[in-house]
């Protein structure tokens, strides 16, 4: 079998992919940047191809929202767009070093919407922000976090795989998101039509602290949790665990490191945390609870956690790069009349790249004269 | 504060163009906000043929510019208020879920108009439009009723709100008027255009039975899975939805509703150009030509076809209301009375349609 494998690779090309015995530091910190660039040389192919000037269609992507005329506006939108990915991404980071695949980040950041947003509907009218907005962040993160509990504690005790179980329950929490704007939390004034009250109008549930600027609890949450996931690698025996089991499984095992604990701490943390980014964003810049509440948030946040090497400063860019993507995307839709598919495709062959060029941070390509087989 | 502040200023920048362009030195210029892709062959699809029909219309003196697939949240804040910024005097923000953020955006930008579609929330600078499209419904529904053979129709709802209620409830009555057997058969797909999903309910209405097919969701993939079954050897009926979709006649698809905005949006860009605009609620039907049917096709039999035809014209005189009593609600209460027709506004009305009628098995979902 080895032989044939030799074979059929030297024969085939003479490129051969060799396993570094360890990842390459460069590599894996060139990575995103290779791939962001390659991005934009397709991207601007792509542009080309569709009849628009590449260079100014990239500048508005990359270049208008920074620093263009109205980055004033842009740049608070970059903090609202950027604040539940990094949230949610720090959260699936954990797991995913872990070798916990927790897909359904999106169920759980729904969950956490319904939960916080209950509490304060069901408070509605009291003026009492010391108490409702504090009952509503708890609630908003143990929702999430119970949510993920589901498919944790299936796969703790009945071994079932947690990608399949958590994936499934995002269609199960639309449902009941569905049902919630329905019906339980429709507005009572609001002439039969779906959707809740407006929170973000409600002050004391509005995650606002200055609308202005784009600053919402859901940023201050992603920032802090930065700081925290940075410090839980560097410092804390856990994040050596976490590490320890998602590289050397068994290694692990012998170490001390229960794999049913790890397992529902990661599910735990990262449901927690998307349904905090949940609640956020449903207090504050979506405003209420509507239908279609959830955009694919926790399905992108999965980008950006390999895009950001799973590291949390990493995330906090490509948090950052994916929300400038989408506010310039819509930029260059509006202005020079992009396809708004076209940008999706920019979107996907960021991720596209990197999964290409991070073969380069775990294999060694050497060009070799192969033997005939 | 420090927001409003700053757009305020950029409102007045924008002003200052607008200056310019009373003088004949720039173009008017339209923003579209869509919920779907241009491409759908459906809602965005006519909506964008509008806009292509304003600027046929007006030529230079209108710039429009349009963004797709605008999810109904913050999303849409941001892109309604981009135009703004950019220097649009007229914005159309043509979904329902729009709504609250063309409220909060308009109010941002008080200089600039803005057009909603199928809400119910108005401002000074704010207009809100929509079309009777329940009055093809009717149209739709006497069709189904005559030619179903199983007495199974199949629809495939949206969402449950009042624009979709009314639209079961309408061809629900027609049908049974002309076939008291009839059964409607309702999948709500939460989505208004998502093609697989589409696809699927369709297929899943056929199989339970179904041979007539109502959609109100955006795409024609319900029309190429019932093309797909009669291919099969089956023989199922559609409607195309809100555009003609007449590649798919005579079968499977007989009739359309199409919407047909052209004529608003001119009429509303002319009021922005003379400096007319005034905030309004406008409903339009058949009469008004915002609603149209798409041919007949002759693969249903020439008296339903002649009968058919003549519906459309006793609604578009408006002789005839598709919502004229006695009609039960489903609880079996007195909705109207006989000869009693359904008012737009007020405690159970059209606007605010949450129930349905006598007949219907189905539960709206809560």
């Amino acid at each position: 079998m080895h032989n044939l494998y030799d074979n059929s690779i030297a024969g085939a090309a003479m490129i051969k992919l060799e396993k570094r015995p360890q990842p390459s530091q460069f590599w894996s910190l060139a990575a995103p940047i290779v791939a962001v660039m390659l991005t934009m040389i397709f991207g601007a192919a792509l542009f080309a191809a569709l009849g628009k000037p590449p260079i100014e269609a990239l500048g508005k992507i990359f270049w208008e929202p920074l620093f263009g005329e109205f980055n004033f506006f842009y740049l608070p939108q970059l903090l609202i767009k950027g604040a539940p990915l990094v949230a949610i991404a720090l959260g699936l980071s954990l797991g995913f070093k872990a070798g916990v695949w927790n897909i359904g980040a999106e169920g759980q950041y729904i969950i956490g919407a319904l939960c916080g947003a209950g509490v304060a509907l069901a408070l509605y009218p009291m003026e009492a922000r010391w108490l409702i907005f504090p009952a509503m962040l708890i609630a908003g993160a143990f929702g999430g976090f119970a949510w993920a509990m589901i498919p944790g504690l299936l796969r703790v005790k009945f071994g079932t795989n947690e990608i399949l179980v958590s994936l499934m329950l995002v269609y199960v929490a639309e449902q009941l998101l569905a049902s919630m704007a329905l019906g339980l939390m429709k507005n009572p004034d609001g002439f039969g039509f779906p959707g809740s009250r407006n929170l973000s109008q409600y002050s004391s549930a509005s995650s606002w602290i200055d609308q202005s600027n784009g600053m919402h609890w859901g940023v201050v949450i992603a920032l802090i949790g930065v700081i925290f996931a940075y410090t839980l690698f560097a410092k804390h025996i856990l994040g050596f665990q976490i590490k320890l089991a998602g590289q050397a499984p068994r290694a692990a095992a012998f170490s001390g490191v229960s794999p049913a604990r790890l397992v529902l701490f990661c599910l735990g943390t990262s449901g927690a945390l998307a349904g905090l980014a949940g609640l956020t964003e449903v207090a504050g810049p979506a405003g209420l609870v509507s239908i279609d509440f959830n955009v694919g948030y926790g399905f992108t946040a999965i980008i950006v956690a390999f895009l950001g090497r799973l590291h949390p400063v990493g995330i906090l860019f490509a948090g950052a790069l994916m929300a400038l993507t989408y506010i310039g995307g819509d930029v260059a839709q509006s202005s020079l009349g992009l396809p708004g598919a076209a940008i999706q495709v920019f979107q996907g062959m960021l991720l596209f790249f990197l999964l290409g060029v991070d073969v380069l941070t775990n294999y060694r390509v050497s060009m070799k004269q192969g033997s005939v087989a | 504060m420090l927001r409003r502040t700053l757009l305020a200023s950029a409102a007045a920048t924008t002003m200052l163009g607008g200056v310019v362009m009373a003088d004949g030195h720039g173009p008017t210029k339209l923003g579209f906000v869509f919920v779907g892709p241009v491409g759908d062959g459906g809602w965005t699809y006519e909506h964008n043929q509008a806009r292509l029909a304003v600027e046929a219309e007006f030529g230079d003196a209108v710039e429009t510019v349009f963004v797709e697939s605008v999810p109904e949240g913050p999303d849409a804040v941001r892109v309604m208020t981009q135009m703004a910024l950019e220097g649009a005097d007229l914005i159309f923000t043509t979904s329902f879920g729009y709504m609250d953020q063309t409220i909060e955006v308009a109010a941002n930008f008080p200089d600039v108009r803005f057009e909603h579609a199928t809400g119910y929330k108005q401002a000074d600078n704010v207009s809100v439009y929509s079309a009777r499209f329940y009055e093809g419904r009717a149209v739709q529904g006497h069709i189904a009723g005559h030619i179903t053979e199983s007495n199974i129709v199949g629809y495939i709802a949206s969402f449950p709100i009042p624009e979709v209620i009314r639209g079961i409830n309408a061809a629900y009555i027609h049908a049974r008027e002309v076939n008291p057997d009839v059964e409607f058969k309702i999948i709500w797909a939460y989505t208004w255009f998502d093609p697989a999903k589409e696809a699927e309910a369709a297929a899943v209405l056929i199989e339970q039975g179904a041979d007539v097919i109502l959609q109100h969701t955006d795409s024609t993939a319900p029309q190429a899975a019932a093309a797909a079954a009669n291919d099969a050897g089956g023989r199922i009926y559609t409607f195309g939805q809100a555009s003609d979709m007449p590649e798919f006649g005579p079968l499977p698809r007989v009739s359309s509703i199409i919407d047909d905005w052209a004529p608003y949006y001119i009429a509303r860009t002319q009021a922005v150009m003379d400096d007319t605009w005034e905030s309004m609620s406008t409903w339009d039907g058949i009469g008004a030509g915002m609603v149209g049917i798409g041919d007949i096709s002759d693969a249903i039999p020439a008296e339903v076809k002649a009968s058919a035809e003549a519906m459309v014209t006793r609604l578009a005189a408006g002789e005839y209301h598709a919502f004229t009593g006695p009609i039960n609600k489903q609880d079996g209460s007195v909705w109207l009375t006989e000869g009693e027709t359904a008012s737009d506004y007020g405690d159970d009305s059209l606007a605010g349609m949450s129930f349905y009628v006598e007949g219907l098995t189905a539960e709206i979902p809560q």
